[in-house]
């Protein structure tokens, strides 16, 4: 009977510490990533505030500009311009067999122009760019990082945030709205090669027929949109690149990181400015 | 702009042909001094309370073991780290609490050589060297042309101007990266490992140079070497780390006759 009596006493004072520990690892299993992220996102701000800071001071980069200007640009201008044409000649081959179907054919232009210019051609030129760009420049500035290449721009009294960070990210700013512009005039004109091949309409009557009823507002505000991409991926793929740590690996990590969170965050970015854009422009 | 020594001036230096934009400092004080300098990497103390003085014209030669926070010593000096604790004063101005605008003002009085050059590798070798002189010098292309081949002859890699990094040795990047240590006519000069890789001719042509400079210019230099016959040529003054202390300061041969187990264990090699 005793040993009845004492066994779950005995049971219960070596569960609780048991339960408590499992409770711990639990939560830190939990807090880990959590605090993870609060720490990037806290060591992202530092970086951001460091960049600002460099970026109102003289002299200007000029020079790396351009070469960034030329590097992000002109240099993704092809694979942004066959992305832009694949999608107008998907969505046109693919919009013609619905629209047909509930007899709207002649919708086709107008359905391809508003799908490219309001939502394709920017979230399509976002991603291309947050993949050639972002993993370059994440690879870049991390090899640069683990060869002790920015350190030596640091003793020689150039500012890094000011040499590589901010003329990357400016130049990401000024060349997405340009490229999504040219994905978008690829995409009509690829939607209209579809389109002509199957049912032949000239080229000037697709452009009229697709422009018809829209205002200079529904270019300009999706199209400038992609300026903040260019900030998310520009910001991104430096900050990531500047941190990389851990030789060879650390650089591969970089590059992928980079893509990675520049992508997630450009779909991100396109939910909540295409909310605010049918707010402030409906 | 303020200085913490009233006697410090910014002036643009004339260089023979040549125009620099650098700091004269007119101090007779210390090029350096350290006071009380810690730094961790989590529970690893690597510097433990280092004190150290630097005058103008004096080489100063750092010894260690490997992993005893030599190369961290440089870094904190041209402020690329932070110390936990303890004062940085660079001609008389403290860095450790100056703002990056003043960090990197001091910072063109100073060269440093990298453990492993740390050239830029999308650059050429005449770029490397053109690199601190474009940004900080008002010199015209031809002068800075001028400037370049001197560098790169005295390091004997005139020949390499149009190399990209990538496409020389190792040995070889170590001098252009003196080359472009030296550009700017630094008054402190701080080499991580500056013979490491070289052969013994280029390693005694290197001493050579950090001893003209020392003579001609009065520049004060911080050395990192494993090298021994190096450290005898050139250092008026020996400090050994080890765990994070300096052991032992003196000259070459003061610690060579040293009775201390640590420092005849590290000194016990035949030169």
């Amino acid at each position: 009977m005793s040993d009845y009596t004492k066994a779950p006493s005995r049971w219960i004072s070596q569960d609780v510490p048991q339960a408590t520990s499992l409770i711990r690892s639990v939560f830190a299993a939990l807090w880990s990533p959590v605090n993870g992220f609060l720490e990037w996102f806290g060591e992202l701000g530092g970086f951001v505030w460091q960049v600002m800071r460099a970026a109102v001071r003289r002299p200007f980069e000029w020079r790396e500009l351009i070469r960034q200007l030329d590097d992000i640009g002109s240099k993704s201008l092809p694979l942004v311009a066959l992305a832009g044409g694949a999608i107008g000649a998907v969505l046109a081959l693919e919009s013609r067999y619905s629209l047909v179907r509930f007899g709207a054919r002649s919708m086709l232009p107008a359905a391809i122009v508003f799908s490219i210019v309001h939502e394709m051609g920017p979230v399509v030129t976002g991603l291309v760019v947050s993949g050639r760009v972002g993993a370059g420049i994440g690879a870049e500035l991390g090899s640069m990082k683990v060869t002790e290449q920015i350190d030596a721009i640091e003793a020689s009294g150039v500012n890094p945030y000011k040499l590589l960070a901010f003329t990357r990210i400016l130049a990401c700013i000024l060349m997405l709205p340009l490229l999504t512009l040219a994905a978008d005039f690829c995409g009509v004109a690829a939607g209209w090669i579809a389109d002509t091949l199957v049912d032949p309409i000239s080229f000037h009557k697709f452009l009229h027929s697709g422009f018809a009823g829209t205002s200079f507002s529904d270019f300009l505000a999706p199209t400038f949109r992609t300026a903040a991409f260019g900030l998310i991926v520009g910001t991104i793929a430096c900050f990531q690149g500047m941190r990389s740590q851990g030789g060879t690996q650390g650089v591969g990590r970089s590059a992928t990181s980079s893509v990675v969170l520049s992508s997630l965050f450009v779909i991100l970015a396109d939910v909540i400015l295409v909310k605010l854009i049918l707010v402030f422009f409906p | 702009m303020m200085h913490a020594n009233p006697e410090v001036t910014l002036l643009v230096a004339e260089t023979g042909d040549r125009t620099i934009e650098n700091t004269e400092w007119n101090s007779a004080g210390p090029a350096v001094v350290l006071q009380g300098l810690h730094k961790s990497y989590g529970p690893q103390t690597v510097l433990n309370g280092i004190d150290l003085t630097v005058t103008r014209g004096e080489t100063l030669v750092v010894l260690g073991r490997s992993g005893t926070g030599k190369s961290v010593l440089l870094k904190l000096i041209i402020g690329l780290q932070k110390p936990d604790s303890g004062s940085i004063r660079v001609h008389g101005e403290e860095i450790t609490s100056a703002n990056i605008e003043e960090v990197n003002r001091i910072r063109k009085t100073m060269g440093f050589l990298f453990q492993h050059a740390a050239l830029y590798d999308s650059l050429t070798v005449e770029e490397n060297v053109a690199f601190p002189l474009r940004r900080h010098t008002k010199m015209t292309t031809s002068e800075r042309g001028d400037r370049i081949q001197e560098l790169l002859a005295g390091v004997g890699m005139e020949d390499a101007l149009k190399k990209m990094p990538g496409d020389i040795s190792g040995g070889m990047q170590k001098r252009v990266g003196l080359a472009r240590a030296l550009a700017l006519e630094p008054a402190i000069l701080l080499l991580d490992e500056p013979t490491a890789g070289l052969d013994p001719i280029t390693s005694r042509a290197i001493d050579e140079l950090i001893l003209k400079l020392q003579e001609e210019r009065d520049v004060a230099s911080i050395v990192v070497t494993h090298d021994l016959l190096s450290a005898k040529l050139i250092a008026d003054r020996i400090v050994l780390l080890h765990e994070g202390n300096a052991v032992m300061e003196g000259t070459f041969d003061e610690l060579e006759r040293s009775d201390d187990k640590f420092v005849a264990e590290f000194f016990k090699r035949d030169l």
